[in-house]
């Protein structure tokens, strides 16, 4: 039954051509920026730069990596760490009690609390840049892992995603719950903690790579070299004066700061993908 | 929408909720009630007071002619990245949902550009144009093309364009490719069956019922170029030449920050809270009506 319009023959190779070329045309940028990670400072000076990769990978990635321009690469790396997993972890924790208790309990201003979560879609950091950056300086927070974190935690998409699923879990679970003689910490520990994994999962894979990809706040709030993120550190490796940039250390630097996110979506594609339709609903 | 069967505590829900909210009402909130509140003054130059205004840092920006640019070419820049990364990810959809084999190796090779973060998006293309050693912008010189879009506005806006678009195309593929292998080949095969070529096919049966979803992607690209684009931006442009490339959140970063003048930039961050209002409305609206299909 199928096979009707699928292409065949010459069509079906020329839709492959069409899919590799358009493949080839997007992996280019990362390309380059491999090859430039490989080779000396005076062959970029000196274009066209080499199209193939040169002998230095190490060299230029241990440069990178201990030493940098501003700060060694690899204390930038455990900053994005830092910050990628204190927002993730944050943002599922506060994230899923609230869902919690706005799903399984009755109480005064309930449907205001959640109406005051939803209207945080409505606020990013980028319309509220200045007073936002006033408030955490205000915290004594500017060049602080607890200013990087907190005030990126709160989460409307992860809540509302963990209240769609508690809305599907069978009442008939609380119900023997409470016959057992379990609260609601222990229904929740030992029952609805469990079944949340997978969205648990999902959503882990994507508020990692937007935590880990945070360039503004950071940009705000981070002074000193030793704070600064990778993502956001890179910017800060180009000279401003009309020196020439040390492009091989740079370039080693924009694929390590890509390497952890796009390393979970290449091996975790399947998480990634349903968190990434889940978050959209 | 509610549980028949719930906990009973008068305590545990709002412990529970404490976290979410404190953080909501400190940094969200807060700065927010800061932003509508400072729109309205002007601080005078040594920061010790500052003047009510009532309107009038409003009234000043509509009627600004660099705010104005920057309003128009924010409308440009989101609509250039709208219509390349959509225009690009709906062509490989289509190309991918042809092929059975291989069909998911493409997947996955197409999916991994939404991971670069926009900045680190806009050092890659950065270094391809680089005027004096990039080798995209050596080689259009060979060609007789003189690239450099350090000088040149409206270069500078096709780079930050192709940047923010590159990396958005794995999103709109990704749904793309879903909603195309949602329709029924039954209906495809119907009209092939009638004589149909692909084009006729494509354009009067597939695109009609691909048109939720790309309705949906439509508001999530303009969102994104909208206010996810910063880091393009900063790191590729710096908003120039001559405000070539500053977009409304670009301006209040830089009025607020390097020029710092917060009556203003308090002001332009009221005007996209209603911006961004508004796209969210739109965004919901839809969705309600996608839950009735």
């Amino acid at each position: 039954m199928s096979g009707m319009v699928e292409k065949r023959g010459l069509g079906l190779w020329l839709t492959h051509v069409g899919l590799i070329v358009g493949i080839a045309i997007i992996c280019f940028p990362i390309y380059m920026a491999f090859v430039a990670s490989t080779v000396t400072q005076p062959e970029i000076a000196r274009p066209p730069m080499p199209l193939i990769p040169g002998p230095h990978l190490i060299e230029n990635y241990t440069a990178a990596l201990t030493r940098g321009v501003n700060s060694p690469v690899l204390l930038m790396l455990f900053n994005s760490s830092v910050m990628a997993l204190g927002i993730t972890i944050g943002k599922i924790v506060i994230s899923i009690i609230s869902a919690y208790a706005i799903v399984y309990f009755r109480f005064p201003f309930r449907m205001a609390f959640f109406w005051m979560i939803f209207l945080t879609l409505m606020l990013p950091v980028e319309v509220r840049i200045v007073p936002t950056y006033e408030v955490v300086a205000g915290f004594g927070m500017l060049n602080s892992y607890t200013g990087l974190i907190l005030p990126l935690v709160a989460s409307a998409t992860a809540t509302f995603l963990f209240r769609q699923f508690f809305l599907t879990v069978p009442d008939e679970l609380i119900e023997a719950a409470r016959v057992d003689g379990a609260g609601p910490v222990r229904f929740f520990l030992d029952i609805l903690l469990p079944m949340s994994r997978t969205n648990i999962a999902a959503l882990f894979v994507i508020l990692f790579i937007y935590g880990w990809n945070q360039y503004l706040w950071p940009l705000l709030i981070t002074t000193k070299p030793e704070m600064n993120t990778i993502v956001m550190g890179i910017k800060q490796m180009f000279p401003s004066g009309d020196d020439i940039a040390d492009w091989p250390v740079i370039m080693a630097t924009t694929l390590l700061a890509m390497l952890p996110p796009v390393a979970v979506v290449i091996f975790m594609q399947g998480l990634f993908v349903k968190g990434l339709v889940e978050s959209e609903k | 929408m509610h549980k028949r069967v719930v906990f009973n505590s008068r305590v545990l829900p709002y412990l529970l909720l404490a976290p979410q909210i404190l953080v909501t009402l400190v940094f969200f909130f807060w700065p927010a009630g800061q932003a509508i509140y400072q729109s309205a003054y002007i601080p005078d130059p040594f920061g010790l007071s500052s003047q009510f205004v009532g309107f009038g840092n409003f009234e000043f920006l509509l009627s600004d002619p660099y705010y104005l640019a920057s309003f128009k070419t924010t409308v440009i820049f989101s609509t250039l990245v709208t219509l390349v990364s959509m225009g690009a990810a709906l062509w490989l959809a289509v190309m991918a949902d042809r092929v059975i084999k291989g069909s998911s190796a493409y997947k996955m090779l197409l999916v991994w550009p939404y991971a670069v973060a926009p900045a680190v998006a806009g050092v890659l293309w950065l270094f391809m144009f680089n005027p004096n050693v990039g080798l995209v912008a050596w080689y259009l010189k060979v060609l007789g093309y003189n690239w450099n879009h350090v000088l040149d506005g409206e270069e500078a806006m096709g780079l930050v364009v192709v940047a923010s678009a590159w990396r958005q195309i794995s999103y709109n593929f990704l749904f793309f490719l879903a909603g195309l292998q949602a329709i029924p080949k039954s209906v495809i095969e119907a009209a092939a069956i009638d004589g149909a070529s692909f084009a006729r096919r494509f354009w009067t049966i597939v695109f009609p019922l691909l048109s939720p979803t790309t309705f949906f992607l439509l508001v999530v690209n303009v969102v994104y170029a909208f206010f996810e684009t910063f880091g393009v931006i900063h790191t590729i442009t710096g908003g120039g030449p001559q405000q070539a490339t500053t977009i409304l959140v670009y301006k209040v970063f830089s009025d607020g920050f390097v020029g710092q003048d917060l009556g203003s930039s308090a002001a332009q961050s009221v005007i996209l809270l209603f911006v961004v209002g508004l796209l969210t409305v739109v965004q919901f609206r839809y969705i309600e009506r996608k839950v009735h299909y």
